[in-house]
């Protein structure tokens, strides 16, 4: 059907109007290469790994430790909310009445909408001293990995709930009249079956939780040093550009819009990875 | 025999197990819930929503907070509904699912969902408060939040045109409608109740996020008089009176709750409004 002049009109409207928003992530990239590039220039890429020491007053500019609080904390948090989350799943589908069911889903659907600010509010009021007990100040390494897990837990949960509705019913009749237990249905045919709906949750979790800013910010401490126990306070990526990015200056601040370039990057891998296991759809 | 009664020793380990995690998870979002509660129902009053802070915040109430934070919600939605209405239904209703058009901009808007917050941060700073010389305001920070709202903004409202059966488009097309007045006139109307759900969400995402305002919006704590004023976004006041401000943490608690009942609020009707609405437009 050939499009009328008004038609054809609208729709170049519309096509600038999502170059505009398709745009913006370009935007943003460019945005952080511009703002990196001169402590690139001045300093190269090699010193954000090499350099004694993160002292950017003193032009060294070694990330490295807050890249390892950054990613253990992650790795804690993404192990410890992965298996409640499928639990979790699971509890909804195969094992709470409907109506508890029911109930169970809106309760993690109102923990996915509390702002990381209160989380952090939580963490450091209750949390960190709990911690503090066994070995203080409490604002460790541990607080951090305990508040991400409970935040990335409602999306890897909702996730995995999508991709166990998925499995089809025959599947589970057939289990049934193969007189299957509960757990061997589980964990032969529902789980293999939703596999790729399980790690897209997991691979989004990920994201969130290397990407948290305000919540670790509160509860880690933020002492630069490569953590050696998990009382330890460590800093994270994200919560060094947000500690010091309101006196920084020059080539200080230059290596911030660095550590935003790394976050991005690494989210730009997760996503592709997602987009690989589940060939489309990966947000929910 | 032995193997059937092992099987149901090993369901039953495996429903104490889900139940135990299912629990536990509840437990904690009461804990959190009740926590902030407690900590923030004595300080809540009438005077608290209509007074301005005072010595820092740990007096007084948070009005000039309250307004700031609508006004930078009300810049959000200005400036990302129109945009995100338009590329929604570019990609809905004019670009083929397999189109390299559709398809960049699809992969850019998922890249775009995953950004951390504070990176959002940076580049507002970057771009809306040096770049285009906005400084720290109002307008900064809400054209921040919207950028990273719209990939939320776009994808319900897609979904919701999608999900509109064709017998629309074939009814208006027989009775020779243009694409345009169909759009406005018939697809739009009937999209309705997802734009708002969408919308409603997109309100709760943003009024949540604390990252990406610090370097956007600011912090001044003043009633502000224009949208080229900085304001402070009631998460950054939270984060403020936590972690700057000694004995801030009553009115901390008290500023959480308000905005926790905000959300819960936002995101219940939002709920609430998708069971009821959405359910209905799919049966028709």
């Amino acid at each position: 059907m050939s499009l009328s002049l008004r038609d054809r009109i609208l729709v170049w409207s519309l096509r600038g109007a999502a170059l505009v928003a398709g745009a913006i992530v370009a935007l943003i990239v460019v945005f952080l290469f511009i703002g990196s590039f001169p402590v690139m220039r001045d300093a190269g890429l090699g010193s954000f790994f090499l350099d004694e020491a993160w002292r950017p007053t003193e032009q060294l500019y070694n990330l490295t430790p807050m890249l390892w609080g950054s990613i253990l904390v992650t790795i804690g948090a993404v192990s410890l909310a992965t298996p409640l989350a499928v639990l979790s799943a699971l509890f909804c589908h195969f094992y709470a009445p409907a109506a508890l069911a029911r109930i169970y889903r809106r309760l993690i659907e109102l923990l996915a909408g509390i702002p990381s600010v209160v989380y952090g509010l939580w963490g450091l009021m209750v949390l960190a001293p709990m911690i503090g007990l066994i070995s203080a100040p409490g604002t460790s390494l541990l607080a951090g990995i305990l508040i991400l897990s409970i935040m990335i837990l409602p999306t890897i949960a909702m996730l995995a709930d999508a991709a166990i509705s998925n499995v089809p019913r025959s599947f589970m009749y057939g289990c049934a009249a193969l007189g299957f237990s509960r757990w061997t249905t589980i964990r032969r045919i529902v789980l293999p079956t939703a596999r790729s709906g399980l790690l897209t949750g997991v691979i989004m979790g990920t994201g969130r939780a290397i990407g948290e800013t305000m919540a670790v910010l509160m509860v880690c401490g933020n002492a630069v040093r490569t953590p050696g126990s998990i009382f330890d306070s460590v800093r994270t990526l994200t919560a060094n550009i947000a500690l010091e990015m309101a006196y920084a200056t020059d080539n200080h601040r230059a290596s911030l819009f660095v550590s935003g370039l790394i976050l991005t990057a690494i989210i730009f891998g997760l996503v592709m990875l997602a987009e690989v296991l589940s060939r489309g759809r990966i947000y929910g | 025999m032995a193997k059937g009664r092992w099987n149901r020793w090993r369901d039953a380990i495996v429903a104490v197990t889900t139940w135990t995690a299912a629990i536990l998870v509840a437990v904690v979002f009461v804990w959190l819930l009740a926590d902030i509660v407690i900590g923030g129902i004595a300080k809540l009053s009438w005077t608290f929503l209509t007074e301005a802070p005072r010595d820092a915040g740990r007096a007084g109430g948070i009005a000039p907070i309250l307004v700031s934070t609508a006004l930078i919600l009300a810049v959000c939605m200005v400036a990302s509904v129109p945009l995100s209405l338009a590329t929604a239904i570019l990609l809905a209703e004019f670009t083929p699912a397999d189109g390299i058009f559709g398809r960049v901009v699809r992969r850019s808007l998922d890249v775009l969902a995953g950004v951390p917050s504070i990176v959002f941060g940076l580049f507002g700073y970057a771009f809306f408060c040096n770049t285009l010389g906005l400084g720290f305001s109002i307008l900064s920070g809400g054209l921040t939040l919207a950028c990273m709202v719209l990939p939320l903004l776009i994808r319900t409202t897609e979904e919701g045109m999608r999900s509109l059966s064709d017998d629309y488009r074939r009814a208006a097309a027989a009775l020779g409608m243009t694409r345009t007045t169909t759009i406005f006139k018939v697809l739009l109307p009937a999209a309705l109740p997802s734009l708002i759900v969408g919308l409603i969400l997109s309100i709760g995402r943003a009024s949540a996020e604390t990252a990406a305002l610090i370097f956007t919006s600011g912090y001044v704590d003043r009633m502000p008089s224009s949208l080229w004023d900085s304001g402070r976004a009631i998460t950054v006041h939270i984060l403020d009176l936590a972690i700057n401000v000694p004995g801030g943490t009553e009115n901390a608690y008290a500023t959480a709750l308000v905005l926790v009942m905000a959300l819960l609020i936002i995101n219940s009707v939002a709920s609430w409004l998708g069971q009821r609405w959405l359910r209905r437009s799919i049966v028709r």
